[in-house]
C-alpha cells in the first residue's frame, strides 16, 4: 500500500481515537459521577497519540530498513559468473531495479487494459519487448539469473510493503485500543499526554546529535575503509595527488592542503582589514541612517548563495585578473587561479568578519572610551589603543570563524581554483582545494569501493576535523570574551 | 631657589601664538583622525561596490537568456514522410525520428526563403538549415505524437532559432567571431538578418527558459529551469515539512524543559557545531548514510530535501530559541498563575506569541537552503534529467534537479551561450531568495511586538 495512504489512514485513526477517547472519559464521568481528573480533551489527546506515534515511528524505521534488508536477500541470489568483467555488483542490482519498476510498469499497463497478465506468464523471453514498451530499454543481454533476481527483488518489496502495512495498522490500533481501554475519570490524563508529548520534544532535539554521530560515524568507517585500502602516511605526508582510473594513484592531501590554506589566507588578507574597518567605521562614526542602509547591504553578501559568487568568479574576476594582471606580468595564462578564488571568497566573507566584530566593539564599555576621551585622545587614537585591544580577543574569534568558513567553502573554489593539484607559490596559477577533490572524487565515475572514491571521506574527516578545531576555539575565545564585560 | 626652574621651560615655543592656531603634532593627529575615517568610508565603500559589481555582472550576463530568438515557419506535416502507413496508429508514427522531422522543416525554411525572395550568394539549403536549433525537430515529434490528427496539415511553428544565431542578437556572436566559428558563418548571419527583415525571425521573451527541461551541450537554445525549478520546490517543501516541526519542538525542549545537566549541554554545543559545518560534509552523510546505507535512489529531491533539512535545522533551532527567548517571563507567569500547566502556557501562550519571529527564521534558513549546491553535487543532483518528476509525493523519489545545481551544470559545458543561461538561471534563483527574505521582512515588521 502507498505510503501517503498509511500516513492518512493513520492520521484518520488518530482523529477518530480523539473522539472516541473524549466521549468515553466523558460517558464514563457521568456515569459514575466522578469529576474527571483532567480536561475531556486530553483523554481523547492521549489515545490519539498513543494511536498515531508508535504507529509512525514503526513506519519510518521500516522505510529505511526494508530496501536494505531486500537489496541483500536479491544481491545473494546473483551469481558472480553474471557480474562482468571489471564491473561492479551495485551496477547489476540497478540493472535488477530498473527491471523490477519495468515489471510493475508493464503490469499496470496491462492492468489498465484490462488483460490481467499472472506475472507468471513474464518469463524471459516475452519480457524484452513488453519492457521495452513501457521505457525500459535494457542492456546488451541480460542473464535470466538478473531476471529472476529482479522478480525475487520485486516479490521481497511487495511482501516487505504488505507486511509493513499490517504491521503498522495493527501497531496503531492495538496502542489505541489500549489507550481506550485505560480511560477512567481518576486517570491523570493531562499528565501522560504532556509527558508523551515533551518526550517527543526530547527526541526532536536529539536529531542534532543523530546528525553529527552519522556524520562522524559515516566519515569514519569510510575512512577506515579507504586506509585499509591505501597506506596513511602516504596520504597523509605524501606530495602528490594523481588519481588514477585504473588504480596505482598518488592520493597524497599535501598539495590539497596547500591550495586550501592559500586560498583561505589570501581570502582572509582581503576581508579581515575591510571587515575590520566597516566594523569599526559602522560602530564608531556612522550615524544611525548610513548605518541603516549600510549594515544590511553588508550582510546581503552573506545571504547571496555561493554559487553566485562562483559563476562571478569564473565569468568575470578570472578572466579580469588573466587579462589585465597575469598575462602583463607574464605570470600565468589560466583564468581560474588561487588568486581569483581568493578574492571572490574574501568578499563572501566580508560580512562574517564585520557583524560579529562589530557586535563585539559595541560591547566594550563605554567607560573604556570615555576614560580615553577624558586623557585628549582623538576617536581613532581612542579605537586603535584603547577599543581595538579590549575587543582584541573577540575578534580573533570572528575571523577564526571567517577562516573556518573559507576552508569549508565549496562552490567558489569549485568554479574559481581550477582542478591542478599543485605545490606553488604563484598566486595566478590554478590549484586545488580539499572541497573541490571531495568533488570530484564522489562525482566521478569511479566505483564506490575504489580508493578513489573512498579517499574523498578521508579528505571529508580532514576537512571536518579542522573545521571543527577552528569553530570550537573561536567559540571558546568569543565566550571567554563576552564573561570578561558581564 | 623656584627661579631655577625658569631655565629649562619647555612650554616657551607657544609664547606669543594663538591657542586656536593647532600645533604641528595636533595637526598630525587630526590629520590621522581624518584618514583613519577615511579609510573605514573607503572599506565600506569596497564592500557595496563588490555587492553591486557582483550583482551587475550576473544581470549583464543573464537578463538576454529572458529573450528568445524564434524563426516562425509554415510547415507542412507530410503524411507520406510522418505516416507511411497511413493508419495514424501512435505506434507507426512513433517510429518516425527526428531525422524524419528535420527535411520537413528544412523544406519550409527554403519555401519561405523563395516566397520572401531571400537569398545569400554562396549559400546552401542545408547551411540555410543550421539557422535553426537541432531541438526544433524534437519539438515538431513532440507535437505531431501528441495530436496525430494534425498529420497532413500545414501549420505556423515559433521554432527555436540556433543557438550562434540567438546569440548574434545579443551581442554575443559578431561577424568577426563567426569566420573563426565552425559552428557557424557570416552568412548565416547575413540570412538572419535578412530573415529578420521579412519578419520570419522574431526575438522575445523566453517562457520556455522557466518550463523547459535541460538540454545537451550542443543546444543551448534549448536548455530550461523547468525541472530544476520542481526539484527545488520539491525540497523546499520537503525542508520546511520537516524543519519547522522538529526544530519547533528542539527548540522548545532546550528552552523550556530541558534540566542543566551533561546531556544538555551536549545537545547545545551539538547544535552550535553543526550549524558551522561546511554544508559539502553534509553532502558527504546525504551520499554515505541516505544513499548507500538506506538506499534511496540517487539525484532525489527526497535525499536533497532530507539532508538540507538536517543542513538548515541549526539555524531555525537558534533562531527559534532567540524568539522563544524574547517572550517576557510574565506572559509565563501569568499563565502559570490561573492554573496552567507548564507545557499549557507554553503552547498556548508563548508559542503563538514567538511564532512571528520562528516563522522569520524559518524563512532564512529555508532561503539558505535553496541556494546550496554542494551537498547536492554529492548526492547525484547534477545528472542530466530531461523526465519531468511526478507529482508529489511520487515525484520526491524520482531524479530531478535542482536551481543552483542547474547553474553548476551549465557553468561546466563548453558553449559560451550556456554562461548566459547560467546567469539567467541565478537571475531566478535570486528574485526567489528576495521574495523569500521579503516575506520575512514583512513578518518582522508586522507582527514583531517590542515587549
Amino acid at each position: 500500500m502507498d505510503v501517503g495512504f498509511i500516513i492518512l489512514i493513520l492520521a484518520v485513526l488518530a482523529a477518530l481515537g480523539h473522539v472516541v477517547g473524549r466521549r468515553r472519559a466523558l460517558a464514563l464521568a457521568a456515569k459514575s459521577g466522578v469529576k474527571l481528573h483532567s480536561l475531556p480533551g486530553y483523554y481523547g489527546q492521549t489515545v490519539a497519540l498513543f494511536t498515531a506515534v508508535p504507529a509512525f515511528v514503526v513506519l519510518v524505521a521500516w522505510l529505511f530498513v526494508q530496501p536494505g534488508i531486500v537489496e541483500s536477500r536479491v544481491s545473494g541470489m546473483i551469481p558472480d559468473s553474471v557480474i562482468p568483467e571489471g564491473g561492479a555488483r551495485s551496477l547489476v542490482m540497478s540493472d535488477v531495479r530498473r527491471i523490477a519498476g519495468g515489471l510493475d510498469a508493464v503490469l499496470a499497463r496491462d492492468g489498465q487494459r484490462g488483460a490481467d497478465v499472472p506475472i507468471e506468464a513474464l518469463d524471459f523471453n516475452n519480457i524484452r519487448g513488453r519492457l521495452a514498451e513501457v521505457g525500459v530499454a535494457l542492456g546488451g543481454d541480460v542473464p535470466s539469473e538478473v531476471f529472476e533476481a529482479a522478480k525475487a527483488f520485486r516479490e521481497n518489496s511487495r511482501t516487505g510493503n504488505l507486511m509493513m502495512t499490517v504491521v503498522v495498522l495493527a501497531v496503531a490500533v492495538v496502542l489505541g485500543m489500549l489507550a481506550y481501554r485505560r480511560i477512567e475519570p481518576e486517570l491523570r490524563a493531562r499528565n501522560i499526554s504532556e509527558s508523551f508529548v515533551k518526550s517527543l520534544l526530547l527526541g526532536a532535539s536529539l536529531v542534532a546529535i543523530l546528525t553529527t554521530i552519522g556524520i562522524v560515524g559515516s566519515l569514519i568507517v569510510e575512512t577506515f575503509e579507504f586506509f585499509q585500502r591505501y597506506p596513511a602516511q602516504d596520504f597523509f605526508f605524501s606530495t602528490v595527488w594523481n588519481p588514477q582510473f585504473r588504480g596505482g594513484s598518488d592520493l597524497g592531501i599535501l598539495p590539497l592542503l596547500w591550495g586550501t590554506f592559500y586560498v583561505s589566507i589570501i581570502s582572509l588578507i582581503v576581508a579581515v582589514p575591510l571587515g575590520l574597518l566597516i566594523a569599526v567605521y559602522l560602530s564608531e562614526y556612522a550615524g544611525p541612517a548610513t548605518r541603516g542602509i549600510v549594515k544590511p547591504a553588508i550582510e546581503v553578501l552573506a545571504g547571496i548563495p555561493t554559487i553566485v559568487y562562483g559563476l562571478f568568479a569564473l565569468v568575470t574576476v578570472g578572466p579580469f585578473l588573466r587579462d589585465w594582471l597575469a598575462q602583463p606580468l607574464g605570470l600565468g595564462t589560466s583564468s581560474s587561479s588561487v588568486l581569483t578564488a581568493g578574492l571572490v571568497m574574501g568578499i563572501m566573507i566580508i560580512p562574517f568578519v564585520s557583524s560579529l566584530s562589530d557586535d563585539i566593539i559595541n560591547a566594550v564599555p563605554q567607560a573604556l572610551r570615555d576614560g580615553s576621551y577624558g586623557l585628549g585622545a582623538t576617536q581613532s587614537e581612542t579605537i586603535r589603543q584603547v577599543v581595538l585591544p579590549a575587543a582584541l580577543p573577540g575578534i580573533v574569534g570572528a575571523i577564526l570563524l571567517a577562516a573556518s568558513r573559507a576552508i569549508g567553502e565549496t562552490m567558489i573554489v569549485v568554479l574559481g581554483a581550477g582542478a591542478a593539484a599543485k605545490l606553488d607559490l604563484n598566486p595566478f596559477e590554478a590549484m586545488t582545494t580539499v572541497t573541490v577533490k571531495i568533488v570530484s572524487q564522489l562525482t566521478g565515475d569511479t566505483e564506490f569501493g575504489s580508493p578513489e572514491t573512498l579517499v574523498a571521506f578521508a579528505l571529508g574527516l580532514t576537512l571536518f576535523v579542522i573545521t571543527l578545531g577552528l569553530n570550537v576555539l573561536a567559540l571558546y575565545i568569543v565566550r571567554k570574551y563576552r564573561e570578561q564585560y558581564e | 631657589m623656584t627661579d631655577v626652574t625658569v631655565f629649562g621651560n619647555p612650554a616657551v615655543p607657544t609664547k606669543g601664538k594663538s591657542l586656536l592656531a593647532l600645533d604641528e603634532r595636533t595637526r598630525r593627529r587630526n590629520n590621522a583622525e581624518a584618514r583613519f575615517r577615511l579609510m573605514g568610508k573607503i572599506a565600506v565603500a569596497i564592500g557595496i561596490v563588490a555587492l553591486i559589481g557582483l550583482l551587475l555582472s550576473i544581470l549583464s550576463n543573464g537578463l538576454s537568456s529572458f529573450q528568445q530568438t524564434y524563426i516562425t515557419l509554415n510547415v507542412n506535416l507530410d503524411a507520406a514522410v510522418l505516416d507511411k502507413a497511413g493508419d495514424r496508429k501512435p505506434e507507426n508514427i512513433a517510429k518516425v525520428s527526428t531525422f524524419g522531422y528535420a527535411p520537413l522543416i528544412e523544406k519550409a525554411l527554403r519555401d519561405a526563403m523563395a516566397q520572401k525572395g531571400i537569398a545569400v550568394d554562396g549559400m546552401n539549403a542545408k547551411a540555410a538549415a543550421e539557422l535553426i536549433s537541432k531541438e526544433a525537430p524534437a519539438d515538431l515529434r513532440r507535437f505531431v505524437l501528441a495530436d496525430p490528427s494534425v498529420i497532413g496539415q500545414t501549420h505556423s511553428f515559433d521554432l527555436l532559432a540556433a543557438g550562434r544565431i540567438d546569440g548574434y542578437y545579443k551581442g554575443r556572436v559578431t561577424m568577426e567571431s563567426a569566420k573563426l566559428d565552425r559552428n557557424t558563418s557570416p552568412e548565416q548571419l547575413m540570412l538572419a538578418d535578412k530573415l529578420k527583415e521579412a519578419g520570419i525571425l522574431t526575438t522575445r521573451f523566453n517562457w520556455s527558459f522557466f518550463t523547459a527541461p535541460d538540454a545537451s551541450d550542443t543546444r543551448p537554445e534549448a536548455a530550461g529551469l523547468g525541472i530544476a525549478v520542481i526539484g527545488s520546490a520539491y525540497m523546499m517543501l520537503i525542508v520546511f515539512v520537516l524543519s519547522l516541526p522538529i526544530g519547533v519542538a528542539a527548540s522548545i525542549y532546550l528552552e523550556e524543559f530541558a534540566p542543566q545537566n551533561r546531556f544538555t549541554d551536549l545537545i547545545e554545543v551539538n547544535i552550535s557545531n553543526l550549524a558551522a559545518v561546511p554544508s559539502i560534509v553534509f553532502g558527504i552523510l546525504g551520499l554515505a548514510v541516505l544513499i548507500n546505507f538506506f538506499g534511496l535512489p540517487q539525484s532525489a529531491p527526497v535525499v536533497g530535501g532530507l539532508v538540507l533539512t538536517l543542513m538548515t535545522l541549526p539555524t531555525i533551532i537558534i533562531a527559534t530559541r532567540a524568539a522563544l527567548k524574547a517572550v517576557p517571563p510574565s506572559i509565563r507567569d501569568a499563565a502559570l498563575g490561573v492554573g496552567a500547566s507548564k507545557m499549557q502556557s507554553i503552547f498556548h501562550h508563548v508559542l503563538p506569541l514567538a511564532m512571528p519571529g520562528i516563522l522569520t527564521g524559518t524563512i532564512i534558513g529555508l532561503a539558505r537552503a535553496l541556494g546550496e549546491t554542494a551537498p547536492l553535487l554529492l548526492i547525484g543532483m547534477v545528472a542530466f534529467v530531461r523526465e519531468y518528476p511526478a507529482g508529489p509525493p511520487d515525484g520526491f523519489f524520482d531524479p530531478a534537479s535542482a536551481l543552483p545545481v542547474q547553474v553548476y551544470n551549465w557553468t561546466q559545458r563548453g558553449d559560451p551561450a550556456f554562461v548566459e543561461r547560467a546567469s539567467g538561471a541565478i537571475i531566478v534563483l535570486l528574485v526567489f531568495l528576495i521574495l523569500m527574505n521579503l516575506v520575512a521582512i514583512i513578518l518582522r515588521r508586522r507582527f514583531e511586538r517590542r515587549w
